[in-house]
């Protein structure tokens, strides 16, 4: 991250407006077969508007724009909710290995045996992290292994003749997902609200789930960074009335040798490999959501699935698959980096990440109690949500903050989320942050809240070091400029 | 002299206690636990049932670094490679050229490692990226506007039919039935629940004018062009719109979709930069009218100026999306696979206009070389008529699989098997990436392999 302050003259212009006809930054070699006889000329494109710029160009240009970016590997990230841990280089080497980077997607599975393996035993590790046997690799993102978990909930309840059950009921602390997939599933959303404590309401729950109910999706450590003490009570309220229990998976890293999903009464889960698996997050993707299940549920899931005969493995659709819900097998070089993550890990460290994971967050709390709100004055487990409510009073939202720790060199919390906190900022550190820089995170923030009282004005229009001030949102709402316009 | 290692030994107690990953020490463990308050980590978990916690894990002990990478690269090895065998699979994913320049910056931490850019002052070098993408979309396919990018060339599809209803407010989406039936697969699953009929229709057919739009790909499945502005005519007559599932790099050489007045197109990413990778990551191409940009699924990046007057990139039009809207959002989608589609930017910058140029007419001259040749063989034929790009459909005079194996056997990946649509038949792909050592290698193997039928 560039923080000098060379913003103004730090050359923005895009590659088309650095084109010099002629310029090029590769060469392809002359065809070396017979020429052949070209389609009708209508048919052929006159031009073709792409840059023409040098080899260096293009390098320096992208170097330079990388450098305007935070992430990981320069800067802490304590986006709540998103487990921005340290993504190992060593994932990125096996996914590009010719054998998996080089394969095709259609080749038959005999000719793919090593990926079909990997596939089956990353599914195994999953399976058995999660406590829910079966497991489709197919989903690309976790929205849309969310959506592949309620048509699974769908397909279940039709197989049982049972399809009045149209509603999802959904805590008002969930990710906005969790309703979006459940509109594309074709059911109703019916919000369950939270208790003062930040759990779920039981009794209203109970009161909610009834005959219709064909799913309730439950985010588990909660998005305020909670375990919901009274777990088994609501899996069993849900089933009593007959409906299946989805965890959203976002959470997980939270509970990795900790607890098991499926012993705590969940039916269907997805996880975020990009998340709790260490993939990276890639500026927004990819990512990859595999969905799990029971062993009862197996049957409905997405295909592909890879099995396992002898020494032979094999893509194949379960019985009464929801079908295809993307073109190919899922994002392969994602489940290579999830793979190698997991046995890198092995059983204790990836205990070890979660118990890491959470005392971190803990000990943020601990030591931001008294100059912050908490959402909920309780241990937490992988991250906390902070309120800035009191700093609010001083006229200070929680916004300048987060974007006041940008001049640290500190990405901001995830904000204003959940949507039930007032002025929250979601702290999540991760197990892979230090406590050095932990302590750092800490002084800064109590540093932050002493400016408030000293020099609003500076909270209040930060960041002061970046590439660019504030951006007008609205502006870019109103007026789309969304490309290049020569 | 060669040394074995033996990798085989479990890590010393010593060593396996502090994992690479994970920085605090039994010290730094201690200390916080204190400064929170408590003697023992389980404190912190009490909410949790006490007969569900530590539960057994079936997983195995930590490798390290050295052996782990020698067992990985053993099961990729397992893999038939293109590469090292000559390949002519298409069909959705497609071998092409990659620079050197796409991997140099896909090495840059600071992109791969960052996340969706919600705080844009942090996230400068994602955005303009990201606003490069949608730039080189528009510019390849003529088209008003393109969203960053979504999962894949299917999901884009399946998201446009699903846009095309929400424009039209009709439910019924034509599709060709020369498109690949995967393509029709996700539709269905992304469209099961929402009330919408599918229609499968031959090009000639008649449509009614209740359709939300007709959708097709083209080159279509058989890899030949459709009539791109006759079909958007006819879904325009109708009142409805035309949906087009195109090939990127046929568009170095072809009129571009937007040329016809197509409302939404998608495509595949993967064949501007991405390795094949088994079937991804890749990412879904889409592009539309301005006219239609508040239904645009997916996240979407626009220029804006920050308080001093400088340009700068932002997230835009979030109020389409779920984070905000929820239940009623254009999608549930939350990604835009960024980091494919700064692949993506990098090779289309790095090829630029003479480069695509080059590469659509390499694949064109080397498929219709090799489907001219091919022809000649007593027993083949070329069963579908019409302009082709780079695939064209290929009968043969034995079944595909006997066809495939004997193929495999002389070091060859033959074609992508079509023979639920045309019997004995497949679709044989070649681009830049095939010799013309390699083409005449399948010419002279088909022959031997067709004469012993």
């Amino acid at each position: 991250m560039t923080t000098s302050n060379t913003a103004n003259e730090l050359d923005r212009r895009l590659l088309m407006d650095r084109s010099v006809p002629g310029r090029t930054a590769v060469t392809l070699p002359p065809s070396d077969v017979p020429e052949q006889d070209m389609p009708q000329e209508s048919l052929l494109r006159d031009d073709l508007p792409l840059p023409e710029v040098s080899q260096l160009e293009v390098i320096r240009y992208f170097s330079l724009l990388s450098q305007l970016n935070f992430s990981i590997d320069t800067n802490f990230y304590p986006l709540g909710s998103c487990t921005m841990k340290y993504n190992p280089k060593l994932n990125d080497a096996m996914a590009s290995l010719p054998g998996f980077a080089g394969i095709h997607p259609n080749q038959p599975s005999d000719q793919v045996q090593g990926a079909v393996q990997l596939m089956h035993e990353l599914q195994e590790l999953l399976g058995d992290l999660t406590g829910l046997p079966g497991v489709s690799l197919a989903p690309l993102a976790g929205a849309q292994g969310e959506y592949a978990g309620l048509l699974i909930a769908r397909a279940y309840h039709a197989s049982r003749n049972d399809s009045a059950r149209t509603v999802a009921l959904i805590p008002d602390s969930a990710h906005g997902t969790n309703p979006a997939s459940a509109a594309m599933a074709g059911l109703e959303v019916v919000t369950v609200p939270s208790a003062s404590d930040g759990n779920v309401d039981v009794n209203a729950l109970r009161d909610l789930a009834d005959e219709r109910t064909a799913v309730f999706m439950l985010t588990l450590p909660s998005t305020l960074g909670l375990f919901e003490p009274s777990i088994l009570e609501i899996t069993q309220i849900v089933h009593d009335a007959g409906g299946l229990v989805y965890a959203d998976g976002a959470n997980l890293n939270a509970l990795l040798g900790i607890a098991k999903l499926g012993d705590l009464g969940f039916d269907i889960c997805h996880s975020n490999l990009h998340k709790t698996f260490s993939t990276p997050h890639g500026g927004g993707g990819p990512g990859s959501g595999p969905v799990m299940v029971t062993d009862e549920l197996a049957k409905f899931l997405p295909e592909p699935v890879a099995t396992r005969n002898g020494d032979s493995y094999t893509l194949s659709e379960p019985e009464s698959s929801i079908g295809k819900i993307n073109g190919f097998h899922g994002s392969f070089g994602i489940l290579v980096r999830a793979y190698t993550y997991i046995r890198a890990m092995g059983r204790d460290g990836l205990k070890s990440a979660a118990e890491n994971a959470i005392i971190n967050a803990n000990y943020i709390q601990s030591q931001l109690k008294d100059s912050f709100d908490l959402a909920a004055d309780r241990y937490c487990m992988h991250e906390t949500v902070l309120s800035a409510s009191r700093q609010k009073k001083r006229g200070v939202k929680g916004l300048d903050i987060a974007k006041r720790l940008l001049d640290h060199g500190i990405h901001a919390p995830t904000m204003y989320f959940p949507l039930i906190v007032d002025e929250a900022l979601m702290v999540e550190p991760t197990e892979t942050e230090s406590k050095e820089t932990l302590d750092h995170f800490i002084e800064v923030m109590r540093q932050i809240d002493d400016e408030i009282t000293s020099d609003p004005e500076t909270v209040q229009t930060a960041p002061h070091t970046l590439p660019v001030t504030r951006l007008d949102e609205a502006a870019a709402a109103r007026k789309p400029y969304l490309r290049w316009q020569g | 002299m060669v040394h074995t290692v033996d990798h085989s030994a479990e890590p010393t107690s010593g060593s396996s206690s502090q994992h690479p990953y994970v920085p605090a020490t039994d010290d730094d463990r201690a200390e916080m636990l204190s400064a929170i308050g408590v003697d023992r980590f389980e404190e912190l978990i009490q909410d949790i049932p006490e007969h569900t916690r530590f539960p057994q894990l079936g997983i195995a002990e930590a490798a390290p670094e050295l052996s782990l990478s020698a067992d990985i690269a053993a099961m990729a090895a397992r893999n038939v490679t293109p590469g090292d065998y000559a390949c002519f699979l298409g069909a959705g994913a497609y071998r092409h050229f990659i620079p050197s320049t796409v991997n140099a910056i896909l090495q840059r931490g600071e992109f791969v490692t960052a996340y969706t850019p919600y705080q844009p002052e942090a996230a400068q070098g994602t955005l303009q990226t990201g606003f490069e993408f949608q730039s080189a979309i528009c510019q390849i396919f003529d088209m008003e506007v393109a969203n960053a990018g979504m999962y894949d060339g299917p999901t884009a599809f399946a998201e446009a039919a699903l846009m095309a209803c929400r424009i039209t407010r009709r439910n019924k989406v034509a599709v060709l039935d020369t498109a690949d039936s995967r393509l029709v697969e996700v539709l269905r699953a992304y469209s099961v629940h929402q009330n919408i009929e599918i229609q499968t229709i031959t090009p000639d057919a008649a449509v009614s004018d209740d359709i939300a739009c007709i959708a097709f790909q083209s080159p279509n499945l058989y890899g030949v062009l459709e009539d791109v502005g006759g079909l958007t005519g006819r879904a325009h007559a109708a009142g409805a719109l035309s949906i087009v599932h195109a090939n990127p790099t046929a568009h170095g050489l072809f009129e571009p979709p937007g040329k016809y007045g197509v409302d939404i197109v998608t495509a595949e990413g993967q064949p501007l930069g991405v390795p094949l990778s088994f079937g991804g990551a890749y990412v879904g191409l889409f592009a539309c009218r301005q006219e239609h940009i508040r239904q645009l699924p997916g996240r979407i990046i626009g220029r804006t100026t920050d308080t001093e007057g400088r340009t700068g990139y932002a997230l835009t039009l979030q109020t389409r999306e779920q984070h905000i809207r929820r239940e009623r959002a254009t999608s549930n989608i939350c990604t835009s696979t960024q980091l494919i589609g700064l692949m993506v930017a990098v090779y289309v910058a790095t090829l630029g206009k003479q480069g695509l140029k080059d590469v659509a007419n390499l694949c064109y001259q080397k498929a219709h070389y090799a489907a001219s040749e091919i022809a000649e063989i007593p027993g083949f034929s070329l069963p579908v008529e019409g302009t082709f790009f780079h695939e064209f459909a290929l009968t043969c005079p034995r079944p595909v699989s006997e066809v495939n194996a004997a193929l495999l056997e002389k070091g060859i990946i033959g074609g992508y098997d079509i023979s639920d649509r045309i019997p004995d038949t497949m679709l044989i792909c070649v681009t830049e990436m095939n010799s013309r050592a390699e083409i005449d290698k399948l010419v002279a193997a088909l022959a031997e392999i067709g004469g012993a039928a």
